[in-house]
């Protein structure tokens, strides 16, 4: 698999503070990559750099070939973006914006076939103003997608969204994956990053402290727990073992004619491991 | 140039739909031209008080739409983030930039002929006797006040407070410069600071190819005092102009 995007040693400083302390890591072209951490970890200076809105300070980077610092109009042709904050004119319409965008591309994908894609058909000659929120934010991807680009940047693409849209978010951007895009996420939801993340990075504090499938962080990081009631206290049992172990105590169970009250078997989360990772590295600070 | 063009037409759609924009920007040199027309009457200076006027709501109507209303249009779209957005895209910010300035000029020359149409109907004022020399006095306030006002917006933080700052240094500059009427009894201090002032030297090159039917390069100090302020605009804005908004 060839790299759309990489990474290598990169670091960033506003006004004397370190923001970004060698962040190295590679997206694969077709890949969905999550890039995870608390506020304030680095995540936007990252993909910000990436866009080319900032400049690095140290290390190399390459979006599509290109060093994003000095980007080719062949690499703006290539990439869309979704920034956290941003608007539109407000008195344009939802069409109006749409074809505007497409003007500046060389082969941009068909206007209305794009507001159907994000969800917008309905609201296609509302004006921007007269939008809500959520709507905002599809006409935000809606917008980026426009010029059909290979790599989608989108930065925390969900945050503010009720659970109903955040579910209608997660069903484009696997449909973008379909489409055969690359597209960088960051989140600080974690159970979006689990389900529409290939692979995810861990970045705190300029740094990232984990990387891999969600399956391999998982796995890696922790064992199954047991978690039952006796006497009315919490009883959580940590194994590698969980059949053999389950097996003893049902067995144990049954055989003194007890019952397990509240049983439950459980496989850590991806936010079980982000908070061991985010709590440990934060013990480990002087 | 198609980019340019494809531009220039969301920039003139945005403008006309905005009413803020339509009536501050395009009706309100007209209304004070109107106001101040029916007031004045005789001469000023030997020449028709409806003229004189004409010709400084004219150079007025300059420093509104290209200084403050650029400005407002681009520290608005900065904050905004719209300014940030189009950057990364394959529009090239020269072309953004020229679309937001031939939009300018598009509603500064067709408010001139407002306000000739205007005084020609209402009041009687005469027409230019340097027809060519007056359409470059369009372009050349519009180059003049753009460079100041690209300069005032890189330098003015808030999209709240830009519509107040651009005004309270338009309005008495124009006041001063002679815009709404004669300066001749002003107290000194006064004209020394309108003898700085780039709506001041324009009014001159103005007058001189409207009423005169003088060479729009017939005043070189003039032309000098007017680009200068320009060209200052233009190198502030070089050095300061950020497209990103404020960080929040």
């Amino acid at each position: 698999m060839s790299s759309a995007i990489v990474v290598h040693e990169l670091t960033k400083s506003y006004d004397g503070v370190e923001a970004l302390r060698g962040v190295s890591f590679e997206v694969g072209e077709g890949e969905v990559f999550g890039l995870l951490g608390p506020n304030g970890a680095g995540k936007t200076t990252t993909v910000e750099i990436l866009e080319g809105y900032r400049r690095r300070d140290g290390g190399e980077v390459s979006v599509l070939g290109h060093d994003p610092a000095d980007p080719p109009r062949a690499l703006r042709e290539r990439i869309g973006v979704v920034l956290q904050q941003s608007e539109f004119h407000p008195l344009l319409t939802v069409r109006e914006v749409h074809r505007m965008f497409a003007g500046y591309y060389a082969q941009p994908r068909d206007v209305d076939e794009v507001v159907a894609l994000v969800g917008l058909d309905e609201k296609r000659d509302a004006r921007v103003k007269t939008l809500s929120g959520g709507q905002k934010r599809r006409l935000d991807l809606g917008v980026a997608l426009v010029g059909d680009p290979d790599l989608v940047f989108l930065d925390e693409p969900t945050t503010g969204f009720d659970p109903v849209a955040r579910r209608a978010a997660w069903e484009m951007i696997r449909a973008l994956r379909a489409l055969g895009k690359t597209i960088l996420l960051t989140t600080h939801y974690l159970d979006e990053a689990h389900r529409l993340a290939d692979r995810v990075a861990v970045i705190r504090e300029g740094r990232i402290v984990a990387i891999g499938t969600p399956a391999e962080l998982i796995g890696e990081a922790r064992a199954t727990e047991i978690h039952y009631r006796r006497d009315g206290e919490p009883i959580v049992i940590e194994t590698e073992e969980p059949t053999r172990v389950l097996h003893e105590l049902t067995g144990s169970a049954l055989a003194a004619g007890e019952e397990l009250v509240e049983l439950e078997v459980r496989r850590p989360t991806l936010e079980d491991v982000y908070l061991d990772l985010v709590d440990s590295e934060e013990s480990a600070e002087p | 140039m198609n980019l340019l063009l494809h531009q220039l037409a969301y920039e003139q759609r945005t403008f006309w739909r905005s009413r803020e924009a339509a009536v501050f920007i395009f009706i309100f040199p007209l209304l004070l031209y109107a106001l101040l027309g029916s007031l004045y009457s005789g001469e000023i200076d030997g020449d028709p008080a409806v003229d004189i006027l004409l010709a400084g709501l004219f150079g007025y109507g300059a420093a509104n739409t290209a200084f403050a209303g650029l400005a407002i249009i681009l520290v608005g779209r900065r904050e905004l983030g719209i300014l940030k957005r189009v950057r990364s895209t394959p529009l090239p910010s020269g072309t953004y930039l020229a679309a937001v300035l031939l939009s300018t000029l598009v509603v500064f020359a067709l408010q001139s002929i407002a306000l000739l149409a205007l005084g020609g109907l209402a009041f009687g004022a005469s027409m230019p006797e340097n027809e060519a020399g007056f359409a470059g006095a369009v372009v050349l306030g519009c180059l003049c006040f753009a460079g100041i006002g690209v300069g005032a917006a890189a330098l003015i933080r808030s999209a709240e407070g830009v519509s107040a700052v651009v005004n309270v240094a338009v309005l008495p500059m124009a006041f001063l410069s002679g815009s709404f009427g004669p300066t001749a009894d002003y107290p000194d201090f006064l004209q020394a600071i309108a003898d700085v002032l780039p709506l001041t030297y324009f009014l001159d090159v103005v007058e001189g190819v409207y009423l005169e039917g003088d060479s729009l390069f017939a005043d070189p100090t003039a032309l000098a005092v007017v680009g200068a302020w320009g060209a200052a605009g233009l190198a502030v804005a070089l050095r300061r102009f950020s497209w990103m908004p404020r960080e929040r």
